[in-house]
């Protein structure tokens, strides 16, 4: 009985077999070099989409540790509600999952940016504010009056509750004429309402022959 | 007194329902030569098929809670309608024009998003989805007055909604098939042996001057500015310079010769009131041409060697595929930038 | 136009522009006559910001006299430029009025009220340009406060202080908008200072090989007065180009590519080219302020369109109030719905029209309702490709359109939409109505703002971060202290072990909590802080409820009175608390004697008191026992007042017991004296 070794087609096939899979394993390691991505790890990615205020109102101490924790699957992505929305969808693209609506139990999304305020009369410069900022964006020492330093604030609140004599008051920050501008359109719905069909027609060519013979 | 507008505060003559009011206008002509040569067939077809489409319009639009008269003063649904009631042949039942309306508008059209977001042209969705499903009924066109007495009112609305099936003198097989068919004949004899081709003044009788209206139309179209010469010229001249090539000098292997192409068929509908469809043509004028000449391409090679003896709505609908790609390839050059874009376009 | 003026024209190359459009020009309507001199105001309003960049830093006060020609405020930092009294009077007020704005704001003015004499500063004129350095010619300039006057605002002064050698000058005298004529009317009037300030800011910019003056060729007659005054010039350097009519051939990059094939790179200056393009209305002012030192106080603005019974073009005092001009061309308000500054296809509307007339102001547009009808509701896009067909920039309007709506930024970015200079070709011939431009605007400022966010957040992160390392070090450095006081607890311990001496370190902690308890729990200071509290929010009502009082309208009413309900009820709690706190502190003067037995408490005060006495010297001893006596002897002296008094049958007792007291008073102090004694 022959031996299933001395098959020569059977050694040629595993010579080619294992030669395929050597070329092959070169090929793709050679690829997995030449392509590296060195792309930002996830928690990165995630930390750069959300909004920095430093809040807490995901329920985590801070934008990143909140970012560990979606990158780690133990939060879902919709629990900032100063990003609102718009955060959301940014990282339902980037993670790939469904976008979900903002969780009411972290809080609602505010329309208006705001920054903390100070009234210099009142305070009595506990420092507890200052503590309370994640930013450090109080100024102040104890017994000396504080203040905000309006341009490093992030809007987050979380000096309010501290301060024991209810100084500080989140005040919006008004629209000015450096950061107006123009808003999207009202949808075509919108902009029909109330509109006449006759309105279509009379403002077709016939119009302008009209101003043209004028 | 005083209100806030974004610039521009002018704004141009041309709107969406008068472009579609014109194209409709420049397709009578052709509606007009159509039931001059094959009856009331068509006319009676189109009125039906209007009706249908703002019927279909009308209910989608009130299903989508959108104002009704606002969307059907736009024209749009009756350029399709016209379109495919030009294209079914003449003494089709009723209920063949009510599906293809139905697969036109409510599918191809608002399935897709409605106006302006629809991938393929529906009047052509309409027409394949015909012409695949009922063969029967789609390839017998009828014959034109120069080969028998046509049917009078009466008897083409009993065709029409008796479900009576017409008579043979009254239907007959199409130039194109004829040519399609042939086999062993020279181009000469063909002409000589079929009343279709012999009754012609140049190209195939009654089609030929169906397509001279609708080059007319086309014209019309093209001298009111209501889209560029691009597309249909690529058309046209692809089609030319393809059926030259393949003449042959009239031997029995000839697939017809070039003005017998042109103006056979359902080609100048084609080249100038369903290629020139914005929505899904190509957006740049290069695009245009090469769109333009890839339904050329098509229409001969289906034509020519295909199962269909007419291709005109196979063209343009893998066109429509195409035209994404074309779109992407012939961006411009942005003012001030050293490369053109290669942007993913994006299609409604 | 003479034949060899024509053909030496036409010999020029010049280049297309992609797309563009053919709008009706309506120019004629306010060409008819010549340029009118508006009556001066009774008042002007100068905005601080009438041009791009730094606004100017008020110099004068209220109540300044002001004489016109006067600057009022300086240009501040390097982008800026100067304002000048255009009347003369006082000055009335600095503050903030509506401003010629698309977003209809306000902004900071300074208001001058005419005296009606019209009386200049007195001027400095410079005979011969040449003979002064043209750094310094640049300074006049921008204290001239001149300011790109073709609808931009940009200073001219820093375009003219150019990075590069510019060698091709470009006066542009396009003035493609339909509508607009007030370059058209001035070259016409004033060829000759168009060209003699050309040639003024060439020497400026470093004399530059040519001089080009381009032109659409709908303004015959001022090509003719402008060749006429090139021809008198003489300076070889000098041609005009005429090109085909078309919209927007006049934005600056067009106008470039029409007139050297060349572009601006995307983001780029003109300047990288070595091209320097000017406004002839800029050219104009200043050849005023170099030759006759006269500062940009006035400009011709067109008064057009079918509402106004006079269209022509004036020559208004900057800051006159658009209502006044209005009035002037006899508007009729029944007749237009809007008023747009600027052309049709690139104005803003108004929404106010006490607002002024500022450097940039070269078209106010009154339409009539037939005339401009407002577009019809937009209808689907049909890609029809009209728009990229029309665009000058070969954008895709299309794509743009589809992605702003769906705000996809990123998108947006590769289809250059920082590209589009918002000239409205697209929207104008859109045939499905769609306000395009309007959508790019509010993408490029959605797209600005939050890169500007985006900063705002990388720099919160940077704080957080350095807070967060700063806290960590200083747990980590508390940390080390602690250990290291922990070691040198145990050494001590170790070394005291047969010593025998209290543990110093738990001493410290012990007191330490013992501070930190009376003070969290001293009642008095608590008090103290709420009722402080109490003071300032009493005050605060008191300032809100005037505030109402004073309030004009409902709505701020209301906003005050939700202010004074909360600041009410956080008065209420900080009442709350302290009637609390009040009652606690009587409840513990009161609760032990009903909780313990009298007996009981008085042997435990024995208990302490003996224990107290324990451990005191003899004399103190002694002492505190005659304090104690004494104590005791006056409440028995009140006790017998006050059964003399009532006349209770007690009497006698008490005298006894008081006796008693008295006796062990003497011998005490008996015994103190002669503890002394020892």
């Amino acid at each position: 009985m022959q031996s299933a070794f001395s098959d020569p087609i059977l050694i040629f096939a595993v010579i080619a077999l294992v030669g395929l899979a050597v070329l092959f394993g070169a090929v793709l390691g050679f690829a997995s070099e030449k392509f590296k991505v060195e792309g930002d790890p996830i928690v990165e990615q995630i930390d750069s989409i959300l909004p920095q205020t430093q809040c807490g109102q995901c329920g985590y101490p801070g934008c990143r540790p909140y970012a560990q924790a979606i990158a780690s699957g133990e939060a879902n992505i919709n629990r900032c509600p100063p990003g609102g929305q718009a955060t959301i969808n940014h990282l339902a693209d980037l993670l790939d999952v469904e976008a979900l609506p903002l969780d009411a139990e972290s809080g609602v999304e505010e329309e208006e940016t705001k920054v903390a305020y100070i009234i210099e009369d009142l305070c009595i410069g506990c420092t507890k504010c200052i503590q309370a900022c994640p930013v450090d964006a109080i100024l102040g020492a104890a017994k000396q009056m504080h203040t905000v330093i309006t341009s490093e604030c992030t809007g987050c609140d979380l000096c309010v509750e501290p301060c024991p004599v209810d100084c500080i008051e989140m005040i919006t920050v008004e629209e000015g004429l450096s950061n107006w501008h123009w808003t999207l359109p009202p949808s075509s719905s919108k902009q029909i309402e109330g509109f006449k069909i006759t309105d279509v027609i009379t403002t077709d060519r016939v119009k302008t022959k009209q101003d043209d013979a004028a | 007194m005083f209100k806030q507008l974004s610039s521009p505060h002018a704004h141009g003559p041309t709107k969406t329902s008068w472009v579609m009011q014109q194209v409709s206008l420049a397709l009578l002509p052709g509606l007009a030569v159509l039931t001059s040569f094959y009856g009331w067939g068509n006319l009676i077809n189109m009125l039906l098929a209007i009706i249908f489409a703002l019927g279909f319009e009308a209910a989608i639009m009130a299903l989508r809670k959108r104002p009704v008269m606002f969307y059907l003063s736009d024209f749009s649904a009756v350029v399709t309608a016209m379109l495919l009631a030009l294209s079914i042949p003449p003494y089709a039942p009723w209920w063949v024009t009510l599906i293809g309306i139905f697969f036109a508008i409510p599918v191809a059209k608002h399935l897709y998003g409605g106006m302006g977001f629809n991938p393929f042209n529906p009047a052509m969705v309409g027409y394949i989805v015909l012409l695949i499903s009922f063969p029967v009924q789609m390839v017998e066109w009828a014959a034109p007055r120069t080969m028998t007495d046509l049917p009078g009112l009466g008897e083409a609305l009993s065709y029409i909604f008796l479900g009576i099936h017409p008579p043979d003198g009254v239907t007959a097989a199409t130039a194109l098939d004829l040519v399609k068919q042939n086999s062993g004949l020279l181009m000469e004899q063909l002409w000589e042996q079929t009343p279709q081709l012999s009754t012609a003044s140049f190209a195939s009788a009654g089609s030929e001057w169906v397509n001279v209206a609708f080059l007319l139309g086309g014209l019309y179209l093209l001298w009111r500015k209501l889209y560029t010469w691009h597309a249909p010229v690529a058309m046209l001249a692809t089609l030319l310079l393809l059926s030259a090539i393949f003449y042959d000098g009239g031997s029995s292997a000839s697939k017809g010769s070039p003005l017998f192409h042109l103006f056979t068929g359902a080609t100048m509908l084609g080249a100038f009131f369903i290629i020139t469809d914005p929505v899904s043509g190509c957006t740049s004028n290069r695009g245009r041409l090469i769109f333009g000449a890839g339904v050329g391409l098509l229409v001969f090679i289906i034509r020519a060697w295909g199962n269909y003896p007419d291709a005109v709505a196979f063209g343009v609908l893998l066109m429509n595929f195409a035209a994404p790609l074309v779109d992407y390839y012939t961006q411009p050059r942005v003012y001030g930038h050293e490369k053109r874009s290669n942007v993913r376009i994006h299609r409604e | 136009m003479s034949q060899n003026l024509t053909q030496r024209i036409k010999t020029a190359q010049i280049w297309d522009i992609p797309g563009g459009i053919h709008p009706p020009e309506n120019k004629a309507q306010s060409l008819k006559d010549p340029i009118a001199e508006a009556p001066l105001p009774k008042q002007v309003i100068l905005p601080l910001a009438m041009h791009i960049g730094a606004p100017a830093e008020p110099l004068v006060q209220v109540g300044d006299k002001v004489k016109t020609g006067q600057m009022v405020a300086e240009p501040k930092g390097l982008v800026s430029a100067a304002i000048h009294a255009s009347i003369s009077g006082t000055v009335t007020g600095i503050e903030d009025r509506p401003l010629a704005h698309s977003s209809g704001m306000s902004g900071p003015c300074i208001i001058i009220e005419s005296d009606n004499q019209d009386d200049w500063v007195d001027l400095e004129p410079i005979d011969n340009f040449r003979d002064i350095d043209p750094a310094t010619l640049v300074e006049k300039v921008r204290y001239a406060g001149l300011a790109g006057m073709g609808g931009a605002g940009f200073p001219t002064a820093v375009k003219l202080q150019p990075r590069h050698t510019i060698h091709t000058l470009i006066l542009n005298g396009t003035e493609c908008e339909p509508y607009i004529t007030a370059d058209h009317a001035l070259m016409r009037e004033r060829a000759e200072d168009v060209i003699q300030g050309a040639l003024l800011m060439a020497y400026m910019v470093g004399e530059p090989e040519q001089i080009l003056v381009g032109i659409e060729d709908n303004k015959p007659d001022a090509i003719e007065a402008l060749q006429k005054a090139i021809d008198r010039a003489g300076d070889s350097r000098l041609s005009q180009r005429v090109f085909p009519t078309k919209y927007p051939s006049g934005g600056e990059k067009q106008l470039i590519q029409i007139l050297t094939g060349k572009e601006v790179k995307s983001g780029g200056l003109p300047a990288d080219l070595g091209i320097l393009v000017q406004n002839v209305g800029s050219a104009v002012a200043a050849w005023e302020a170099i030759t006759q030192g006269k500062p940009l106080v006035s400009r011709v603005t067109t008064l057009v369109g079918d509402a106004l019974g006079r269209q022509n073009n004036y020559l208004a005092r900057i800051g006159t109030p658009i209502a006044d001009l209005l009035e002037l061309a006899e508007i009729d308000r029944n007749k237009s719905d809007r008023v747009v500054v600027g052309g049709p296809m690139m104005g803003f509307t108004l929404l106010n029209d006490q607002v002024p007339v500022t450097k940039i102001t070269n078209c106010l547009l009154v339409p009539s309702l037939k005339e401009l009808p407002a577009p019809p509701p937009a209808q689907a896009c049909i890609r029809c490709g009209l728009c990229a067909e029309a665009c000058p920039a070969s954008l895709l309007p299309q794509q743009l359109f589809w992605y702003a709506q769906v705000e996809d930024h990123d998108k947006l970015r590769d289809y250059n939409l920082f590209d589009c200079i918002e000239c409205g070709a697209c929207a104008y011939v859109c045939p499905s109505s769609i306000p395009l431009v309007q959508y790019y605007r509010a993408a490029k400022g959605d797209i600005r703002e939050s890169e500007r966010e985006k900063v705002k957040s990388d720099h919160a992160r940077l704080r957080f971060e350095a807070r967060k390392e700063r806290l960590e070090k200083e747990a980590e450095e508390r940390e080390a202290k602690r250990k290291a006081r922990m070691e040198a607890a145990k050494a001590k311990q170790a070394a005291s072990d047969s010593g025998k001496s209290s543990d110093g370190a738990s001493d410290l902690v012990a007191a330490a909590m013992a501070r930190v308890k009376q003070t969290s729990a001293n009642p008095e200071e608590t008090r103290l802080k709420l009722e402080r509290q109490k003071k300032t929010f009493e005050e605060r009502i008191e300032g809100i409820e005037a505030k109402i009082a004073e309030a004009e309208s409902d709505d701020i009413k209301a906003k005050f009175s939700s202010q004074l309900k909360n600041t009410q009820k956080k008065l209420d709690g900080i009442l709350e608390k302290l009637d609390s706190l009040e009652n606690t502190a009587s409840q513990e003067e009161i609760a032990p004697a009903p909780e313990k037995d009298a007996a009981a408490a008085a042997i435990e005060r024995a208990k302490q008191k003996s224990e107290a006495l324990a451990g005191m010297s003899e004399s103190e001893k002694l002492k505190s026992t005659l304090a104690s006596l004494k104590s005791r002897q006056e409440k028995a002296a009140a006790k017998v007042a006050e059964a003399q008094a009532s006349g209770a049958d007690t009497l006698e007792a008490l005298k006894t017991g008081l006796g008693k007291i008295e006796e062990k008073i003497l011998a005490t102090e008996k015994q103190l004296t002669e503890l002394g004694e020892d």
